[in-house]
Order: C-alpha cells, then sequence, then structure tokens
C-alpha cells in the first residue's frame, strides 16, 4: 500500500481488497460502512467545533474584541469547553410541548446536514458516495433540514418560536428555487451532475472562469441564497434575536440546543464545499492556460489543502456578510427572492445554455 | 365551515413582548395583537422598574434629590442634574460663576454625545447589525473615561450641585476633551459607512413608523423623536438655560418623521454637540467652581418648572415648595414617556420587524418611563 496524498483512490482500494480478502462481502459492505460513519463523524465534530471557534475569532476582530483567548492556547480549546458544558446541562421539560417531535426536531436537523457531506469530494479518490445524481441529492437532502426547523417551532408550544418557524418555512422553501437554479446553470455547463465529473471538468479552468458572465452570475447567487438557506448572516429571520428572542431553539436547552447550533455552522460548511466545488473546481489546483512552472507549483499543494481553503473562503465570506449587514425584514426577504434573484436565474439559465449550445465557453 | 373560517380569520395573535426582551431596552411590556406578521395594536404596560422617585423625593434635601435624577434617564444623568440645580438656582435667585456654565455646556454636550452613541449602538443591534455594538461602545468609552477622571462615576456621577458643581475639573480635561473631539469627527464618517449608507438600513427604516407633525404635537414627543418629525421643539433654543444663547448651532429638523428622519437627526446632533464644545473649550474662564451656597437649602413657597433638553427630549422638574428644606410635591416630566405614548399611532399596520425598528429610533429609557 502507498498513501499517496495527491490520489487517494490506490488507498482506498487496498481497504477494499484487503478487506475482501479477510471476510464475506455482506461483511466488508458493514464495515466499510461503520469505517466511513465513524470517519465521517470525527470530521463533522472536528469541523463543526472549529467552524464555531472561527466565527467567534473572526467577529470578535471585526468588532474589536479579542473574542475566546483563555482556554488553550487562542482559545483553542474554547468549544470543546462549551461542548462539555452543553453536554451536562440539564435539558428542561417544557409543559404542554409536543414531546416526540420536540425531541426528534434536533435529530432531524443534524441528520440533514450529515448526510449531504457523504456526496463532497474531499479529495481525488476521497469521497463516501459518488452519485451520478449528486447535485441533486445534495439539494434534496439539504432542503430536509427545514423539516426539523417546523417542527421544533411548531411543538415548542411558544408564539415566538412558532413565528420564526413560519418564517423559516417561507424563507428556505423559497430560496431552495434559487440555489437549485444557480446550480442548474452550472450542471448546464458541466454537462454532468455527478459531483467527481463536475470536479474533473475542471481541471483546465475552474467553471467561475470558464463560464464567462453567467457563471459569475450564478456564483453570486448561489452566496445569497445558500447564506438565505442556512439561516445566517442578513437572513437570519428565523432567529432574529432582537425580534423573536431565539425564533425556532427558544424552548431548546443543553445539547439539543447544541445541535441546532452545530446544524447551522454545517449547513454552512456544506453550502460553501458546494460553492467550492461546482464554482471554484473543488480539489483541483488553480490552472493557467501556458503558465507550466507556475501549474506545477499550484499541483504541488495537496488537493485536500486546495479543498479545505477554498471552503474557508467561502466560509469566510458568508461570515462576513453576518457580521456587517443588518437583518432584512420578512417581505423584503421574499422580495428579493421572488421578484429579482429568480427571474435573473431563469435568465440566467438560458443564457448559459445558449452560450454552453455555441460553444463560446473557454 | 365558513363561520369557522371568518371566525379564525379574525383571532388575533396576541404575544407579550418583555419584560425581558433583548429589544424592549429595559423591563418594559409591550402586548402585541398580531395578524401573521402585522401588528395591529401595542399595549405598553409600564411599572416594572418604578421606583417611587417622586415619592422619595419629598423626605431629600435638594442637594439629595440631585442623586435621584441621575437614575431616572441614566444615560442622560448630567442633563438631569442640571434641571434640578437649575430650578433650585432660579428659585433662590443665585448667579452661578461663569466657569460654571461653561463647564457645565460641555459636559452636557458630552453627555449628549455619548447618549447617542449608544442610542446608535443599541439600534443597529436592534436591526440585526450586532457590529454596530461594539463600535459604538468603544467610542463611549473615551467619554466615559473623561467623566471618571473628572468626576469620579461613569454611569452616574451627580457632579453638579446647586449652585456650581461638585469639584473642579481635572487639569486633562480640556486635552482630553479636546483630542476625543479630534478622534470622534474622524470616526463618525465611519458609523455612515458601516449602517447610514447600508441598503438593507434604509429599506428598513424609510417610510417605516411615520409620525406625523401634529401627532408629534399632540402627543408631546420631544427631542430627536419630535424634531424627527419637523417639531421644532429645542428647549436649548427656545428656553436657553446655561450658555446656549452664546454658542452658535443649529437646531437640526428632518419632515419625514419616519425611523429614518429620527435616525439623521441624532447623527446630525452628534456633529452640533462636537461643534458646540469646540466653540467653549479653549475659553473656560478661571474663576470659582461653585457659588456660594447655604449649607441647608430652602426654596421659598411657590411652585417653580424648569425644563432642559436632554437627549431624549424635554426634560422638565415642577417642584411645590412650602418653604421647607424638603419639597412639599416634585414631578418629573420625563421625555421618554411622552415619546412611548406614540407607539400605538404609528405602529400598527407594521411589521413585527419594523416595531423593534420604530423602539430603536425612540430610543426609550425604561426607568425614566417608570421612575
Amino acid at each position: 500500500m502507498d498513501l499517496n496524498i495527491y490520489d487517494f483512490t490506490s488507498f482506498t482500494k487496498w481497504i477494499d481488497t484487503s478487506l475482501h480478502e479477510m471476510m464475506s462481502p455482506f461483511w466488508v459492505t458493514a464495515c466499510e460502512m461503520t469505517i466511513i460513519g465513524v470517519a465521517i463523524l470525527a470530521f463533522y465534530a472536528v469541523v463543526g467545533l472549529y467552524l464555531v471557534y472561527a466565527e467567534r475569532k473572526i467577529c470578535g476582530f471585526m468588532q474589536n474584541r479579542v473574542g475566546p483567548n483563555r482556554v488553550g492556547p487562542f482559545g483553542f480549546f474554547q468549544t470543546i469547553a462549551d461542548l462539555i458544558k452543553l453536554l451536562i446541562k440539564e435539558l428542561v421539560i417544557i409543559k404542554n410541548a409536543d414531546k416526540f417531535l420536540f425531541n426528534i426536531a434536533p435529530f432531524i436537523i443534524i441528520i440533514t446536514s450529515f448526510l449531504a457531506i457523504a456526496a463532497i469530494p474531499f479529495a481525488k479518490g476521497l469521497h463516501a458516495m459518488d452519485f451520478n445524481i449528486g447535485v441533486l441529492y445534495v439539494m434534496a437532502v439539504s432542503s430536509m433540514g427545514v423539516i426539523g426547523i417546523l417542527l421544533a417551532g411548531w411543538s415548542s408550544n411558544n408564539k415566538y418560536s412558532l413565528i420564526g418557524a413560519m418564517r423559516s418555512g417561507a424563507q428556505i422553501v423559497s430560496y431552495e428555487l434559487s440555489v437549485g437554479l444557480s446550480l442548474i446553470t452550472m450542471v448546464i455547463l458541466a454537462g454532468s451532475m455527478q459531483l467527481s465529473a463536475i470536479v474533473d471538468g475542471q481541471a483546465h479552468g475552474w467553471f467561475i472562469f470558464k463560464g464567462h458572465i453567467p457563471a459569475f452570475i450564478a456564483f453570486i447567487i448561489f452566496i445569497i441564497a445558500g447564506t438565505a438557506e442556512t439561516n445566517r448572516g442578513p437572513f437570519d429571520l428565523a432567529e432574529a434575536e432582537s425580534e423573536l428572542t431565539a425564533g425556532f431553539h427558544t424552548e431548546y436547552s443543553g445539547i439539543k440546543f447544541a445541535f441546532f447550533f452545530l446544524a447551522e455552522y454545517m449547513n454552512m460548511f456544506i453550502i460553501a464545499s458546494i460553492a467550492a466545488t461546482v464554482f471554484w473546481g473543488g480539489w483541483q489546483p488553480l490552472w493557467i492556460s501556458g503558465w507550466d512552472s507556475f501549474n506545477h507549483v499550484m499541483a504541488w499543494i495537496p488537493p485536500f489543502i486546495w479543498y479545505i481553503s477554498k471552503t474557508a473562503v467561502v466560509i469566510f465570506i458568508m461570515m462576513w456578510f453576518k457580521w456587517t449587514f443588518p437583518r432584512l425584514r420578512i417581505d423584503q426577504l421574499l422580495t428579493l427572492e421572488w421578484k429579482y434573484l429568480l427571474p435573473i436565474n431563469l435568465f440566467n439559465v438560458l443564457l448559459m445554455a445558449f452560450i454552453v449550445l455555441k460553444g463560446w465557453h473557454f | 365551515m365558513t363561520d369557522l373560517i371568518q371566525e379564525i380569520e379574525q383571532q388575533e395573535y396576541i404575544i407579550n413582548m418583555g419584560p425581558q426582551h433583548p429589544s424592549t431596552h429595559g423591563v418594559l411590556r409591550l402586548v402585541l395583537s398580531l395578524k401573521g406578521e402585522i401588528v395591529k395594536n401595542v399595549e405598553p404596560h409600564c411599572g416594572y422598574i418604578h421606583r417611587g422617585i417622586e415619592k422619595m423625593c419629598e423626605k431629600l434635601t435638594y442637594q439629595q434629590i440631585i442623586h435621584l435624577t441621575d437614575r431616572l434617564d441614566y444615560l442622560s444623568a448630567h442633563i438631569n442634574n442640571a434641571a434640578v440645580c437649575l430650578l433650585v438656582e432660579k428659585a433662590l435667585g443665585i448667579e452661578v460663576p461663569e466657569r460654571v456654565k461653561y463647564i457645565r455646556t460641555i459636559i452636557d454636550e458630552l453627555t449628549r454625545i455619548a447618549s447617542h452613541q449608544l442610542w446608535w449602538c443599541s439600534f443597529g443591534m436592534d436591526l440585526g447589525g450586532l457590529t454596530c455594538f461594539f463600535y459604538g461602545l468603544r467610542d463611549r468609552e473615551h467619554i466615559l473615561d473623561i467623566f471618571e477622571e473628572t468626576t469620579g462615576g461613569r454611569l452616574i456621577q451627580s457632579y453638579y450641585t446647586p449652585g456650581g458643581l461638585m469639584k473642579d475639573i481635572h487639569p486633562n480635561f480640556q486635552k482630553r476633551v479636546k483630542d476625543f473631539i479630534k478622534y470622534f469627527r474622524k470616526i463618525l464618517p465611519e458609523y455612515d459607512q458601516l449602517l447610514t449608507g447600508n441598503v438593507i438600513m434604509q429599506a428598513r427604516s424609510k417610510g417605516i413608523g411615520k409620525l406625523s407633525l401634529e401627532d408629534a404635537i399632540s402627543f408631546g414627543a420631544t427631542g430627536p423623536s419630535g424634531r424627527g418629525s419637523g417639531f421644532a421643539c429645542d428647549v436649548r433654543k427656545l428656553h436657553p438655560y446655561h450658555l446656549y444663547d452664546k454658542v452658535n448651532f443649529k437646531e437640526i429638523l428632518y419632515q419625514e418623521g419616519d425611523t429614518f428622519a429620527r435616525y439623521k437627526v441624532r447623527m446630525d446632533e452628534m456633529w452640533e454637540s462636537m461643534s458646540i464644545i469646540e466653540q467653549l473649550i479653549d475659553n473656560i474662564p478661571e474663576g470659582d467652581f461653585t457659588a456660594k451656597m447655604k449649607p441647608i437649602i430652602k426654596l421659598p413657597e411657590g411652585e417653580y418648572y424648569q425644563r432642559v433638553e436632554a437627549a431624549r427630549g424635554e426634560f422638565g422638574v415642577y417642584i411645590l415648595s412650602k418653604g421647607d428644606k424638603y419639597p412639599y410635591r416634585v414631578k418629573f416630566r420625563s421625555p421618554n414617556f411622552s415619546n412611548l405614548s406614540i407607539l400605538n399611532t404609528i405602529v400598527p399596520g407594521q411589521k413585527i420587524a419594523d416595531l423593534v425598528a420604530i423602539g430603536g429610533s425612540l430610543d426609550y429609557v425604561i426607568p425614566d418611563i417608570d421612575r
């Protein structure tokens, strides 16, 4: 076996064949699923915790503060300490709440964000599931999170929660369209819905450069709609602490609250991953036609680093939104989607189709 | 079935906003009747922080009353103190030294800037822009440091006494105030960049919560809330006290009467306050920091009223004296109480998010409402 950081295919193949030598195919599948599950779970936890830390640090710097700096060097273990605190906190039981729905809502949210990670290519060959309808799968799974939010708001027996949940329902269902259409624009350019094929297609130039203006418009719309879908930034109407105290998760405490919190950050990570994969070439290095030595240097940087740094840039942009803009009002939010983003998007799809048809893209 | 639908449609969704709520700025309770997101009716319930200050004043001497006025509108503490001091001085016919007038004017204007800075913080936060909060507090800190050095307190200082000041200004005072003005003139455009010019902020505030001039006058909405509707109600211009008849300043008036107009009034007032301070800071004359006063002040029998322009509007003190060392009856006319009363006129028909923005632009301080 040789562990190649530029191509994980041989490594994963080696695990597969060596497991096949040891046990029957059924147990091989079971074993591989467990390994992938544990690996993704660990990745999920680490990313979730450190996104919270990153947000607190970044917002601290934007607000003339230091951010967490007591637990560990630069407050590096602050979120872990917070997690332990949340784990040992009491779970307050709400009178007259719908117990079953109330308890199941955080799990629905966290499971949907967990499912979406499975389809994301982290590096060459490092890919839990390579669906041929990868883009569709990610969208389908991530839009299920709204069910958890609606249930949480409905079952809490709290008027603020209900308003928050209803807002969130209207918001996510609307912005789902923009996310979908902007991805479809890129699917037209890529000619495939398979995420690995989309990434491979960007080996010689990322789609945002290849696709002319429509790709750029699609990227901007995707970032706006993606931020809205994660209930963040200027679109955090479902939580809106100055209006609805905490919106749909007002009544949640302890680790159930942490589930909502973690899911929000993971949704942001997923949206950023998709943006990086579809528009910025995923794990593909920067490639400029004719600059051979430059391309060699870029290719020397491992794919996983490329993927993570692109995702980090998108996440930073989303955090930047959140800490700069005031919040929109619900009618302005829906106006933005239905009157501006959606028509632009529909036109953009047509434009992209025309450009691809004519072969005008690079 | 149609009856049932009609009945459900007529039902209102009633929520209690407060007494514990992030955007009521204290323990104010608003009972909202909602129709979806739209507010049909707002009913403010005050009294959660009623301390009976007016009644307490009846058993306190005039010097002691000063300390209670701090606890009304704690963000314009000095201006409230000044009202009582001016009233006592007027009743006794005392002329305070020129130096005191200069210092009082400068400190009143610094208080106004500090108060408007905090208003800007919380207005930004009400709209959901959390970064504003830290920017505003960072700059307010400079003023509080100046106050701390001179008066010994940061929020409630009780610096004025009938006849003058508690003690003289700190030797650094003039230099630090000048440094602050220089610093804040550079920083204030940054506030505009962050919030005023923002598309979302403008969409959230323009045309929202329109208060007509007639309503502003009939409800007695004063201060920036009234001036945003074109109501020229600046006590500094109408009944000058301190040195306001000697300095040059504009009364900021906007005609629109919406949330954005009230916002702009406050932003412009900060510039005006800075220019007032700049006119005075270099010319503070030498002299006593207090007039000669008797240790026990007894107001002659009669009724007295003194009004000043606090950061949120006209603050008035009414004292009925029977010639004792205690007042017989005290009444404070607090600006926030009148400003709160316009809420049910301008909010119905707007959304919950607008209610929060309007509340932020009226800038109420709850201890001042309940007293």
